[in-house]
């Protein structure tokens, strides 16, 4: 293997950066998407590694830039897209009409 | 690598679902995300494919598990030789009779014991794969790139920044972490914890000692807290 590695494949890759011990809180969507995927997962639609390979999927940039759970929704997203479970435009024409219903707000 | 999953070069994937693309990262993405999985969640609970109330029991699941729960085991296999062995070598069953039911078939987990002459030090390069079962959500910093990169190129210096200092004729030994094989490390039982109760133990038993980065806290600086 000659390959230069995978940007998920991050073992010894180089990096001098300190170990950032702060916490954030974790937000509610971030709990949600977490357990969105493991209902999904006990239900049998999104298996774990079908997560992971749709995580290290993402390009490189967006890989590094997103924050953790952003790459899961993104993820679990693109898997229900590509089981053919939802679309996209189903998506945003319900984040449309939940905004509407939140007082149109953004 | 094949090409034929390779969304790097797939324009039309992710990035740009026609009518709208991704913003960067800051507090509008941050927003967007949000908004997309409380979307994503309704949409799914329109479709019959998983309920609100389901999601909600797996968050409460989620959370019901903690640093603590893994401090009972290691506090027990402090106090039990033959619930130590037994750990070691039947991690299933052992925790079964503690009422901790593992995820079943996978992710299997291995329970390493810490000596003088072996550390252990538990990451996860390719993501995040940690014990939950036993010790809730990873802490933020395992999840990192930093400590994800470097744990496995330079353990003693990360072992440094979390002040843990290995004596250089001691082993340190790196595990990395799948999706189908977790690690729990079974620390180093304290000097001067003879005696103690199993609750007086799992007070010295922190998560960061269960992960590898440190060592459990003394009875003597505990009592120095109270």
């Amino acid at each position: 293997m000659t390959d230069t590695p995978k940007v998920h494949d991050m073992g010894g890759h180089p990096n001098a950066s300190p170990i950032d011990h702060s916490e954030h809180t974790l937000m509610d969507w971030e709990r949600r998407i977490d357990s969105i995927r493991g209902v999904l997962g006990d239900k049998g639609y999104i298996t774990v590694d079908e997560l992971r390979r749709a995580i290290e999927g993402l390009p490189p940039e967006r890989y590094q830039s997103l924050g953790y759970y952003q790459r899961w929704a993104e993820a679990v997203e693109a898997l229900l897209i590509e089981k053919g479970l939802l679309t996209a435009a189903e998506l945003d024409a319900t984040m449309t009409r939940l905004e509407s219903a939140a007082g149109g707000a953004r | 690598m094949s090409e034929n999953h390779d969304h790097a070069n797939n324009p039309d994937h992710h990035h740009d679902h026609g009518d709208h693309t991704h913003p960067g990262m800051d507090t509008e993405e941050l927003g967007w995300h949000a908004r997309r999985v409380q979307a994503m969640e309704t949409l799914l609970a329109e479709k019959g494919l998983l309920t609100v109330a389901e999601v909600q029991r797996n968050v409460d699941a989620v959370e019901s598990r903690s640093p603590a729960d893994g401090a009972r085991v290691v506090a027990r296999a402090w106090s039990d030789p033959q619930f130590k062995a037994r750990l070691l070598a039947e991690p299933e069953a052992a925790l079964a009779g503690m009422g901790y039911q593992l995820p079943d078939p996978t992710p299997k987990l291995d329970v390493v014991e810490n000596t003088a002459a072996v550390h252990h030090l538990v990451v996860c390069t390719l993501c995040s794969c940690y014990p939950r079962a036993l010790l809730g959500r990873p802490p933020d910093w395992y999840k990192s790139f930093a400590y994800r990169s470097r744990a496995v190129s330079d353990p003693r210096g990360v072992l440094q920044e979390f002040g843990t200092e290995i004596p250089a004729d001691a082993e340190v030994v790196v595990l990395d972490s799948t999706a189908d094989l977790r690690y729990l490390v079974l620390p180093q039982r304290p000097a001067g914890a003879e005696g103690l109760s199993e609750d007086e133990l799992a007070a010295l038993v922190t998560r960061d000692s269960m992960i590898g980065v440190s060592q459990p806290l003394t009875p003597e600086l505990v009592a120095a807290d109270d």
